[in-house]
């Protein structure tokens, strides 16, 4: 017995060996920990490694990702961490996981409402949470609060009440009107549910074409996404499906949210990660979140993508970003407590 | 029973440490759920608990009753009858093994969708043109997601129900069918209920994948109790609270366990596994023949081959749009070897805990055995969750020892190597190996072990040379369960895996996301390929190995 585990690991070891994917330090190079798809930064990080030199290694992580770098410690080699929702950025700054960086560079680019006062955390592409309606219809505008209307009882398709964009509009409709009448509010919108609360955003095009709803939340960059044909030719049909409204909140502009990144705690390549998130405000990554993801850019002066810009004017509420993230929490409970993804 | 004390506590002591690895992350859970307060379960019980229970039965049910029936008559079909096909159908009745729940959800959504293939042919059909005068039923729902799970799930029972009828039925059936009784008797009345042990074994298999998937349930709005683990860690930021719940789940998943342990006691084999013969299957003829085909097929068809050939659609398009990404070949060499990797470590930690169940016949060895099989009952991410801070104190140990001593920082040893990964493969997977040796033991007779014993012949030496032959084909079979289960594992991957390291699910999960579906069916694609290689070998172990030994 031992000694075939013994034979073994010696026909195991190297095998092993060859999976070790090198984490050995260069001096060159920059990590980055990320719940972005791959395929959404890739272009970016290629880009940074053209200008400057410094490579880049990242993984790709859904959930965890602030638990991962907290194990990690003190040894960790995060030196930037990148979330797609302000809930989980404010929460990796809240856990102590990151470090407040100044940066004129970034502070002329960001403005200081995208970004923490310290330099903890910084936005750097917006999205906007957007109705996408069938294409009949006559609808010229639309508030976030009349989606709890009854005209609209079975016929609103929406992602998972305890899906992050979900929650993050409740957190800012609580932000808006206090929790009593979020709650209210909440159930309208359920009642409004023309099928169960999952999915994608994209899901909600291609249910409004077969017939299944009328209109569907999504975020704005999913209609660039499937209008310009990067998704296929299937999405392209579904994005011609439906017409855009950016919708507001009755006294406020439109709810969105950000992709933003921080500098790690730990982070044993500072320098290049600077760099990094400098590079990533530049005019050059700007027109690249705008080009290729079909974001608004955080950067005054870099134009958004055509088909985006079509969409019309974008009036961001008022509401800042961190008090939606402080109303995360209150926000799930009501999906809980309303029974929204029953 | 010969009993020298003192003999096979190596045994033990191996068993003891496979079993501290395993209740290492679970434990470092238990520590985490302490530290919260549980104000969280005023909430769940008002709120969550009655509804997420409920739903969580219901699917339980359903793809239990769904794959029992599934299982246990296809196993019937293809042992007891002979008819065109039966050789292929045999083994093509375990390919949905290969297909991760989550990919088939999402190609029958793709499918079944009102502009889907299906339903705009049936509207063409029906002379209808708009999709709001005519839909079928939306498979988003609790009906759909029971019958998606259990056409990808009956597998399991399948496996293990067929071994059972290919050696032990022979007598009797030929009896009860000499005594006239009716084919659908014989089933009923004879044939199931020996078969009732071997059901138990694939169903608690299925009840563990069920209760512990999140992709094909969350993507089918489908609130089980892990989504609801999800929502209290990752929205509320509540990480003890989702701890809390994910330890009372496995409470509820051992009692699964326990349940399952117990109907497998009151079967006693090993005494006339000797005397087994396989059963001569009738031959079907005519209309019946035709039937028996159809009916064998579509299992089949729902399970595999409509979402792989929906997959092939789709990654053909992709490769004419854009080509192929070359990243995924050194992602498929990397999830490969890992599975490997991971496969053999399984297979030898369970032989080892399995074996010293027998070699030392203590009741500790058999609590240790069944403490190593806890994995299996933890969702993926839950287990990465506790893995982390074990791991990391492993690596920090090593890491100052290495700096007092040498000098030099060994960083991240084990996240940054993929031992982590592996580590987590064979935690969750371990009652695969565990449960199948043990079960293939079980039918090797004591009398060898006891001859052997008074020959002079020690603990390693009857295992080597009596029962390692006698089970090797319960050990390929764990195995090939254990190497498959590796490949399509998603949660613990994407949470574990080193720094620049994607595997195919990890890719397939990024352009899901993402929703370059195309991309992702290419990946998925090569996932299904390379668990279809185990799933033949499998087939093949299974029925020219049939004589020697039982399947799980």
């Amino acid at each position: 017995m031992t000694l075939s585990l013994v034979r073994f690991l010696k026909a195991a070891l190297p095998g092993a060996a060859v999976l070790l994917c090198a984490a050995t330090a260069s001096a060159q190079e920059v990590n980055l920990y990320t719940t972005r798809e791959p395929g959404l930064i890739q272009p970016l990080m290629d880009a940074f490694t053209k200008a400057t030199g410094i490579k880049v290694n990242s993984i790709f992580v859904r959930d965890g990702l602030a638990e991962r770098v907290a194990a990690e410690g003190t040894r960790s080699p995060a030196d930037v961490l990148m979330d797609v929702d302000i809930g989980a950025l404010i929460t990796l700054v809240d856990r102590g996981r990151t470090q407040p960086v100044r940066s004129s560079v970034l502070e002329a680019a960001v403005p200081a409402n995208l970004r923490g006062s310290d330099g903890s955390w910084f936005a750097l592409s917006l999205r906007a949470r957007v109705l996408y309606v069938q294409k009949d219809l006559s609808l010229k505008s639309f508030t976030y609060e009349q989606l709890a209307d009854p005209q609209w009882k079975g016929k609103i398709c929406t992602r998972a009440g305890q899906h992050a964009y979900t929650t993050a509009l409740i957190a800012a409709y609580i932000a808006h009107y206090g929790e009593a009448r979020a709650e209210a509010w909440l159930r309208g919108l359920k009642s409004g549910l023309a099928r169960a609360a999952a999915g994608g955003d994209r899901d909600g095009a291609r249910d409004i074409m077969g017939g299944i709803c009328d209109l569907a939340l999504g975020n704005s960059y999913y209609v660039g996404l499937m209008r310009s044909g990067a998704g296929g030719p299937d999405q392209e049909k579904w994005g011609s499906a439906i017409r855009i409204i950016l919708p507001t909140f009755e006294n406020g502009g439109t709810h969105v949210n950000v992709s933003g990144a921080a500098i790690a705690k730990n982070s044993p390549n500072r320098a290049n990660a600077l760099r990094f998130l400098e590079f990533l405000v530049s005019d050059q990554a700007q027109k690249m979140y705008a080009e290729a993801n079909f974001e608004y850019p955080v950067k005054a002066g870099v134009a958004a993508h055509p088909i985006i810009a079509a969409l019309g004017p974008l009036k961001v509420d008022g509401l800042p970003l961190v008090e939606i993230a402080k109303h995360r929490a209150t926000a799930s409970k009501l999906v809980d407590k309303v029974g929204y993804d029953r | 029973m010969l009993r020298r004390p003192g003999r096979g506590s190596p045994w033990l002591a191996a068993s003891g440490i496979v079993a501290l690895l395993v209740i290492a992350p679970i434990a470092a859970l238990a520590l985490t759920a302490s530290r919260g307060s549980a104000d969280l379960w005023q909430h769940l019980i008002a709120y969550v608990l009655p509804v997420a229970v409920r739903d969580t039965f219901v699917l339980l049910l359903g793809v239990g009753l769904l794959t029992a029936a599934v299982g246990t008559t296809m196993a019937w079909l293809v042992t007891a009858y002979d008819f065109p096909g039966r050789r292929v159908i045999d083994w093509a009745l375990l390919l949905p093994l290969a297909v991760p729940t989550y990919v088939v959800a999402y190609a029958y959504l793709d499918i079944l969708h009102p502009v889907g293939p299906v339903q705009t042919a049936l509207r063409a059909l029906l002379g209808i043109d708009d999709p709001r005068d005519f839909r079928l039923p939306d498979i988003r729902s609790m009906a759909g997601c029971v019958v998606l799970l259990g056409f990808v799930l009956y597998p399991y029972v399948y496996l293990t129900t067929r071994a059972m009828f290919l050696m032990q039925t022979a007598n009797l059936v030929e009896v009860a069918r000499t005594l006239g009784i009716s084919r659908r008797g014989v089933f009923l009345r004879v044939a199931f209920p020996l078969a009732r042990p071997a059901v138990a074994v694939g169903l608690s298999l299925v009840l563990l994948e069920t209760v512990n998937d999140i992709g094909a349930s969350e993507f089918l709005g489908i609130r089980t109790l892990t989504v609801s683990i999800y929502a209290t860690w990752i929205t509320r930021s509540d990480l003890a609270g989702a701890a809390q719940m994910a330890l009372a789940m496995l409470a509820v998943a051992l009692g699964v366990v326990l349940l399952e342990r117990w109907a497998r006691r009151q079967r006693q084999y090993a005494n006339d596994a000797q005397h087994a013969r396989p059963l001569e299957p009738q031959r079907l003829a005519g209309w019946r023949a035709g039937a028996a085909l159809v009916a064998a097929i579509t299992p089949v068809a729902i399970g595999f081959a409509i979402p792989a050939a929906y997959l092939v659609d789709e990654a053909l398009a992709r490769v004419r749009f854009a080509g192929v990404s070359r990243v995924i070949l050194s992602e498929t060499s990397a999830t490969i070897g890992l599975s490997l990797v991971a496969t053999a470590l399984t297979v030898l930690a369970g032989l080892g805990v399995a074996y010293a169940v027998r070699a030392t016949g203590r009741a500790a060895a058999g609590v240790l055995a069944r403490i190593a099989s806890l994995g299996y009952a933890i969702p993926g991410t839950v287990l990465a969750i506790g893995l982390l801070p074990v791991v990391t104190g492993i690596e920090a140990f090593v890491d100052s020892g290495a700096r007092a001593v040498l000098g030099v920082s060994t960083g991240l040893l084990l996240l940054g190597s993929g031992a982590a990964l592996i580590y987590a493969y064979v935690v969750r997977f371990l009652a695969l190996a565990v449960g199948g040796v043990e079960a293939g033991l079980s039918r090797v007779p004591a009398s060898l072990d006891e001859a052997a014993r008074t020959l002079g012949e020690s603990a390693g030496g009857r295992l080597r040379r009596i029962h390692l032959p006698l089970v090797r084909p319960a050990l390929a079979t764990a195995a090939l369960l254990v190497f498959v289960d590796c490949m399509k594992e998603l949660p613990a991957t994407l949470l574990l895996r080193p720094l620049g390291l994607e595997t195919l699910a990890t890719h397939l999960y990024g352009e899901a996301v993402r929703g370059t579906y195309e991309d992702a069916a290419i990946a998925a694609l090569l996932i299904v390929a390379a668990g279809l290689v185990p799933v033949v070998i499998l087939a093949r172990v299974s029925r020219a190995r049939i004589h020697a030994g039982p399947l799980l």
